[in-house]
């Protein structure tokens, strides 16, 4: 299991040929109280870099874009009822989505935990 | 997740800064001022808590001015005003407040202000005004291009303003200048709180009860801390003030009302009273009579979505079947309501509660109705 992070805050939670997306922990942390989120429909082909899902805090609405390529193979519908869950715990039951990978290389160009921390280091 | 864009531009500090910075806010800029967004509990606490608490916001940044009449006299004075904006001057009694709007000659809204007849001996033939923060230069510039000789404006850059708003406020103030907790909604007086002068009077922005206090920008700190040190009140910042306007069903200037908006159509005709309603005499007035006598032809209305999503300003307004009808101006998430709530200009046929609306966000239309304004009840001490 690896995690990847992108410099727009998301992460990618690797298992197998399958992905777990979501928005780091700082980033709940910047948006602020977490009331909406739109995620896609399963089964959606997203590019990496595309608009993937939406989240609305009270104050603006973000989008939250595809860390790499793939098909969207579950969403968490919870978030749907309990957005909150955003703030809450993003980097678990915070999560946004699952996408089957379609070019793992495409996860080297990502940030592993540590640069992350580092990058947001950096920006604070 | 995209990031706000940031300006390299030197930005201005309100007396109040160095309180919200050791606060720890999240500081932004805002109307060329680098101001408090939100403190670290957060927009949906800092909401909820002046609902049903105190809230604290500085509004240091806003522009605050007297009009002076060399006469002494109000009418003199009140004269002036009248012929910019459509309130009625004249017959303000001292020491009271009134809403306006500074209008262009087609009827459009320069931008909107408070006016005060200012009450404290020696200052007869003085006014008293509030204007917005990103509109200061251009008002101060568009009243004196037209002041008569004898009146002139004197802007006050150095003076600080708080608010002190929701259902504890009156109790919390009632400790420091009882004086000041016993005035009326939209009266004022000058005290003195902990040895400090401030103006206080008895209006908001938020829909709650509550006041706005002016003081010299040396003392702010003072005060600011003075009220903070009560265990009912807690600094707010900008986020929750624009959620608890918009649940208010409170005009943003720029967003809700501008150039291209009258007050008739932004539903504002109770803030311009009866005479001047018959008299005109104000910039505009034949199109403000004109919307009064046949209606406008479109109106700001509150807007309520059905789901959860909330639909921000800019959204298209249409009608079930795609005939589009209008615009959001405002919307966003109503903490008190808890649910997305928002205000837009629609067509007249368009415009009664309960109409069914779609709001086009992200290329879907979503399901909405007409509602009364305000989301959140008024709480207004008359």
């Amino acid at each position: 299991m690896t995690t990847r992070y992108t410099k727009d805050h998301e992460y990618i939670r690797v298992e197998g040929d399958a992905g777990i997306v979501g928005i780091s922990d700082y980033a709940q942390g910047q948006l602020g109280d977490v009331v909406f989120v739109e995620l896609p429909s399963v089964g959606k082909s997203l590019s990496k870099g595309d608009e993937a899902a939406v989240v609305e805090s009270v104050k603006a609405a973000s989008e939250v874009y595809a860390p790499v390529s793939g098909e969207v193979i579950e969403v968490n519908s919870e978030l749907e009822a309990s957005p909150g869950t955003v703030n809450e715990d993003a980097a678990g039951r915070g999560w946004f989505m699952k996408i089957r990978l379609t070019n793992e290389s495409e996860l080297e160009g990502l940030m592993t935990e540590e640069q992350y921390q580092e990058f947001v280091k950096s920006i604070s | 997740m995209a990031e706000p864009a940031h300006s390299d531009e030197p930005l201005l500090k309100t007396p109040l800064h160095a309180e919200h910075v050791a606060l720890g806010a999240r500081m932004v800029p805002f109307a060329g001022y680098d101001m408090p967004v939100q403190y670290p509990t957060g927009i949906m606490t800092e909401h909820n808590w002046t609902r049903e608490h105190a809230g604290l916001f500085d509004v240091s940044h806003m522009g605050q001015a007297f009009l002076v009449t060399e006469d002494k006299s109000h009418e003199t004075v009140a004269k002036a005003l009248e012929a910019m904006i459509p309130a009625d001057v004249a017959n303000l009694k001292p020491n009271q407040q009134r809403y306006s709007q500074l209008l262009a000659d087609d009827g459009g809204i320069l931008d909107d202000l408070m006016v005060t007849r200012v009450g404290a001996p020696g200052h007869e033939g003085w006014l008293y005004l509030v204007v917005n923060a990103s509109m200061k230069e251009q008002d101060y510039a568009h009243i004196q291009a037209r002041l008569p000789k004898g009146v002139s404006l004197n802007r006050k850059d150095n003076l600080g303003l708080m608010a002190l708003q929701g259902p504890s406020a009156e109790a919390v103030l009632a400790k420091l200048s009882p004086e000041a907790a016993a005035l009326s909604f939209m009266m004022s007086a000058d005290v003195q709180i902990d040895g400090i002068w401030c103006h206080v009077s008895r209006s908001g922005y938020t829909g709650e009860d509550g006041f706005e206090i002016s003081c010299k920008g040396e003392d702010a700190a003072k005060l600011w801390r003075a009220l903070l040190a009560d265990p009912e009140v807690k600094a707010i910042g900008l986020g929750a003030r624009d959620s608890l306007r918009l649940e208010a069903g409170l005009c943003l200037y720029g967003h809700d009302i501008d150039t291209t908006t009258s007050p008739i159509e932004a539903g504002l005709i109770w803030s311009i009273q009866k005479r001047r309603r018959e008299e005109g005499g104000f910039p505009g007035a034949e199109r403000v009579q004109r919307e009064i006598k046949d209606g406008a032809s479109r109106v700001r209305v509150g807007i309520k979505p059905e789901g959860r999503a909330p639909a921000r300003e800019g959204s298209v307004i249409t009608t079930p079947d795609g005939r589009e009808v209008g615009i959001v101006t405002s919307g966003g998430f109503g903490p008190t309501v808890n649910g997305p709530v928002a205000m837009g200009y629609v067509v007249k046929d368009a415009s009664v509660v309960g109409t069914d609306l779609h709001l086009i966000v992200r290329g879907k239309p979503l399901p909405a109705k007409v509602a009364a304004m305000p989301f959140a009840p008024h709480r207004y001490k008359r």
